[in-house]
């Protein structure tokens, strides 16, 4: 199973290939993404009450983690069970094939349910440009056609749209200017719950 | 860069293991695609392919064009019985009035070898070789090795044996490349007059004796007897050969472990192989159809990638 990750590990960050210097700013500590995983698993319960008819499906490569993380948390402390979990690789739906230099490599789907009828989450880590959410959204129809889509983030990058879609459910909104980027870290990945603003 | 070291797919021998293992891995997901509800992605939507067919092909084609089609490109297809070709027209010229018309890749199969690497070398476009006499047919030997790994989890330290027609076959060129290239040992059976003289020079061994070579090995690729590219008689009869390399479930019960049986198609039932072997759980013959679509999306998108 690949899942195309970039690596972050603490220490190496502030020196890159380029021997730019970097700067990095903590923009989640990993007690905030905790109350913060809760606040948003409570907006689903609300919405979505025992989940019978709700499908979580994370985006590939970075949704995956949150999404596993909502499931586990609604399956733990609220007792909701068999969240039906899925992973969308969105790949060969994306708008730049052969307008990037770099191969687009694709990751692994996974999505053992039809989504006809349902009510699906879609869920990533930043939402940035909405292109990956436009993919995605064309990508989804090839499993059925859902009753309803949601789309959930950990981030929202304000003011960055090219595109007009927009969460849902959002953890934490940032202003970020384009030369900045999000990093969101897991501890399942690597080996903590974070969420840095780095500069070149 | 994760990016293929050619442009072209003109023969194994012009690619190298990490291509191979990028095809498979990209294959994988093309896989799990066609296997989907909806088996078609938008990724090639400004792509246009030509397929080029100088000798006859039914699955190949077929593959191909299944292929293109779930990725989205625009095909057009032509077989030389209705071309211009019939009138006189060179093979460059011919294939410069396609590309004239906006095509970006070409999927040619053609009864001379070298041909694909010919036109490569004189026209712009991104040239698949479908098929080059008796030299390569890239993507078969792709997908052979693809249906090992996916029997037996790896290709590497596995041991072959290519049965039958080696002579005049294609497949089996590209086969012994791909399969030694990701570190598999390979062995040819047939009779003498079907196994090329200097055979031994690529780094096979030849064993001239079915059982023994079914002893040996953990897959065998049972060639088609290519009986319409033979000028002269190569064996007595059909049915001496069929006693001497055919398989049949006699055989394949006698042996003392489970070999995987695999044929490229299309089969001579009752000549090189049985109906019941064809048939049974140990033959992936239909497995390797299925895998033919998903590696050849693979090759096209990942050629279609440097299409700039």
């Amino acid at each position: 199973m690949t899942r195309g990750l970039p690596t972050l590990k603490k220490g190496l960050l502030l020196h890159t290939k380029h021997h730019s210097i970097m700067s990095q700013k903590i923009l989640l500590t990993s007690k905030e993404i905790a109350i913060i995983l809760h606040r948003l698993a409570c907006q689903l319960i609300e919405k979505h009450l025992d989940f019978s008819n709700t499908i979580l499906i994370g985006i590939q490569p970075r949704g995956t983690f949150l999404a596993e993380r909502l499931k586990t948390l609604l399956e733990s402390d609220y007792q909701i069970k068999d969240v039906a979990l899925g992973y969308l690789d969105i790949t060969f739906f994306r708008d730049d094939f052969r307008r990037t230099d770099k191969l687009l490599e694709a990751n692994q789907t996974k999505i053992d349910f039809l989504v006809e009828g349902k009510n699906v989450i879609f869920i990533d880590d930043v939402l940035y440009t909405g292109r990956s959410i436009r993919s995605a959204l064309t990508a989804i129809q090839s499993f059925g056609r859902p009753s309803e889509i949601e789309l959930l983030v950990l981030i929202d990058r304000r003011f960055s749209r090219h595109l007009p879609i927009q969460p849902d459910y959002r953890g934490r909104q940032v202003d970020a200017i384009n030369n900045e980027k999000v990093i969101v870290s897991w501890q399942e990945h690597e080996n903590e719950d974070a969420v840095y603003l780095v500069t070149n | 860069m994760k990016e293929l070291s050619v442009n072209h797919l003109l023969g194994i021998k012009y690619i190298n293991e990490n291509d191979i293992n990028l095809i498979f891995e990209t294959a994988d997901h093309f896989k799990e695609v066609i296997n989907r509800p909806i088996k078609k992605v938008p990724s090639l939507r400004d792509i246009t392919i030509a397929n080029i067919f100088f000798e006859n092909s039914t699955r190949t084609k077929l593959s191909f064009e299944l292929a293109q089609k779930r990725l989205s490109a625009d095909v057009i297809s032509f077989s030389a019985a209705q071309s211009s070709v019939k009138k006189g027209e060179t093979l460059i010229d011919t294939v410069n009035n396609i590309l004239a018309m906006k095509v970006d890749m070409v999927v040619m199969r053609h009864s001379h070898p070298g041909s694909a690497y010919f036109l490569s070398q004189n026209v712009k476009a991104s040239i698949i070789n479908a098929g080059d006499g008796a030299h390569e047919h890239p993507t078969q030997g792709l997908l052979d090795s693809y249906s090992i790994r996916e029997k037996l989890g790896e290709v590497g330290g596995k041991k072959v044996v290519i049965v039958g027609d080696i002579l005049h076959s294609r497949v089996a060129l590209s086969n012994i490349y791909a399969l030694q290239m990701q570190g598999a040992e390979v062995k040819v059976c047939g009779p003498k007059t079907l196994i090329p003289k200097y055979i031994e020079s690529l780094g096979v061994t030849v064993e001239p004796n079915l059982r023994k070579a079914l002893e040996w090995c953990d897959v065998a690729n049972m060639l088609r007897v290519q009986n319409e590219r033979m000028d002269i008689n190569y064996f007595p009869s059909t049915r001496e050969y069929a006693q001497q390399y055919g398989v049949d479930k006699a055989l394949l019960d006698s042996l003392s472990k489970e070999i995987v049986i695999m044929h490229p198609g299309p089969i001579n039932r009752g000549v090189e192989i049985s109906s019941d072997v064809a048939d049974s759980q140990q033959s992936v013959i239909l497995n390797q159809v299925e895998n033919g679509v998903a590696v050849r999306m693979a090759v096209i998108y990942l050629l279609a990638s440097k299409i700039k």
